[in-house]
């Protein structure tokens, strides 16, 4: 593979085994706030994958100089001018997407994911690694956002990625989908209460998951194993 | 020129002090001798101090040279709003251009003063509009704008901007349902005090699901801005 075995690593981390909702089960007030739909879930996790790789990359070029004592306060200063800069430069330069986007930039501040990738990981690592696991912790960020909003929007008002041509240009209208014709709706999922409920399943699904992959894993072994013991017996 | 420029003693002199910095800068800058400065306090304090000057400095440049382009996205923004409630083929000017300020204070549609651009063909005034705020919305201040014929009936009503909860309170914008078309043809002469509220308070107007606050706060300021039009439409119409 194209990959080293770090890099492999630091992505599997980012995508699966600690993403950063599943796992860490950080960032939870953004992510409720905004996964009503699946199109908001997208609009943040691109929004928040931005600001990641760039904190990240930020504070692995500084961390020989950046003391511990005084490195929570750096991150939070880094990591906050960062936001506005975003958030400046897009009103200025990209003012369309702004007007869609803005509404969530905001919120990236509030997200502990970042500080807790600069603290863990960016402090102490190198730059390349810091700024592969930036993507993939935002893109796993990514994925759940959607995945969550997706899940909500069809549970409570059976459509699918509605508004997305807003956020991605009229070519993306295909995504827009009715899954469930005539649904009267459920409002809970629409509500945080619903977030949370439908986060829950979600995390049981990926234990699940988790948990049938480690029972193969160890099949594996044992048979392997097996297949070693017999010669010398 | 250039050979002379090279050999000249300034020049030396300048390599060599470029050089020193550099010798200096990649020997202090080197992990180890880093590891033995962070203990100490005052180098703590400056690296703090060093990162906070160092983004309030970004922050101040790259917010002096968005200003502008921001200010004109926004003008660009309130044009085309104005657009929206105010029909082209009712008027002839520049809406931005032709303008009055009146006092709006007791109103409570946002500010003291509230500018009003005038739509003329020919000269007369065919319809007005101007921008009013929902100062109580669910969370935070929401910029509407309004345009009404000469009668006082709504031509229509955009929200500009505002901080409502994505996916519930937003509903309020035009792209995303059609709730804010409804005022169209809406005055305070077909439509009694007592109607103009959401649906849940006895009036007229849809409430959304899981947000109530939102269009209830946007239908009263929208009632307030008519009557701050009705008040001020005597002076209005012959200006």
């Amino acid at each position: 593979m194209l990959l080293s075995d770090t890099f492999k690593k630091i992505a599997a981390d980012g995508l699966w085994n600690n993403n950063i909702v599943f796992s860490q089960n950080l960032a939870l007030c953004p992510l409720l706030a905004v996964t009503g739909t699946a199109t908001n879930g997208l609009g943040m996790g691109l929004a928040t994958l931005v600001v990641i790789i760039a904190a990240n990359g930020l504070v692995s070029l500084t961390r020989h100089l950046i003391p511990n004592e005084v490195r929570i306060p750096v991150f939070v200063l880094l990591i906050a001018a960062l936001v506005t800069l975003v958030d400046l430069l897009m009103n200025a330069f990209a003012h369309e997407l702004y007007k869609v986007l803005g509404l969530f930039i905001a919120l990236i501040v509030t997200n502990c994911a970042i500080l807790g990738r600069a603290e863990a990981f960016a402090s102490k690592q190198p730059v390349k690694d810091s700024l592969w696991d930036g993507l993939m912790m935002g893109l796993g960020f990514t994925l759940v956002l959607v995945a969550l909003g997706a899940a909500r929007e069809i549970s409570s008002a059976g459509t699918l990625f509605a508004n997305a041509s807003l956020l991605l240009g009229q070519s993306f209208k295909f995504l827009e989908l009715t899954v469930i014709p005539d649904y009267k709706g459920f409002l809970l999922m629409a509500l945080p209460p619903g977030g949370f409920i439908m986060l829950g399943f979600l995390i049981v699904g990926k234990r699940m998951i988790d948990r049938m992959l480690a029972k193969k894993a160890a099949a594996t072994t044992e048979q392997a194993a097996d297949l070693i013991s017999e010669p010398g017996v | 020129m250039k050979a002379d420029a090279a050999s000249s003693p300034y020049y030396q002199k300048l390599r060599e002090v470029l050089a020193q910095c550099r010798a200096f800068l990649h020997a202090y800058l080197q992990p180890e001798h880093l590891a033995q400065l962070r203990p100490q306090l005052s180098f703590q304090t400056g690296v703090l101090a060093g990162f906070a000057l160092l983004a309030s400095f970004l922050l101040g440049v790259t917010n002096c040279s968005t200003q502008g382009a921001i200010q004109q996205r926004l003008a660009e923004d309130l044009k085309n709003s104005l657009a929206e409630v105010v029909p082209d083929d009712l008027h002839d000017n520049d809406l931005l251009q032709d303008t009055v300020v009146l006092p709006s204070a007791e109103f409570n549609i946002g500010g003291e003063q509230t500018t009003v651009y005038l739509a003329r063909k020919a000269g007369a005034i065919t319809a007005v509009c101007f921008k009013f705020t929902a100062p109580d919305g669910y969370s935070g201040a929401i910029n509407m704008v309004m345009g009404v014929d000469r009668d006082g009936n709504i031509l229509g009503v955009r929200v500009v901007n505002h901080a409502e909860t994505p996916g519930l309170g937003d509903k309020i914008e035009a792209n995303k349902s059609d709730w804010i078309f409804k005022f169209a043809g809406h005055s305070l002469d077909n439509t009694s005090p007592q109607q103009w509220a959401v649906k849940k308070d006895g009036g007229l107007f849809d409430q959304f699901a899981g947000a109530t606050i939102t269009p209830r706060k946007s239908v009263q300021a929208i009632h307030r801005g008519l009557q701050f039009f009705q008040a001020h439409q005597a002076e209005l119409l012959n200006h």
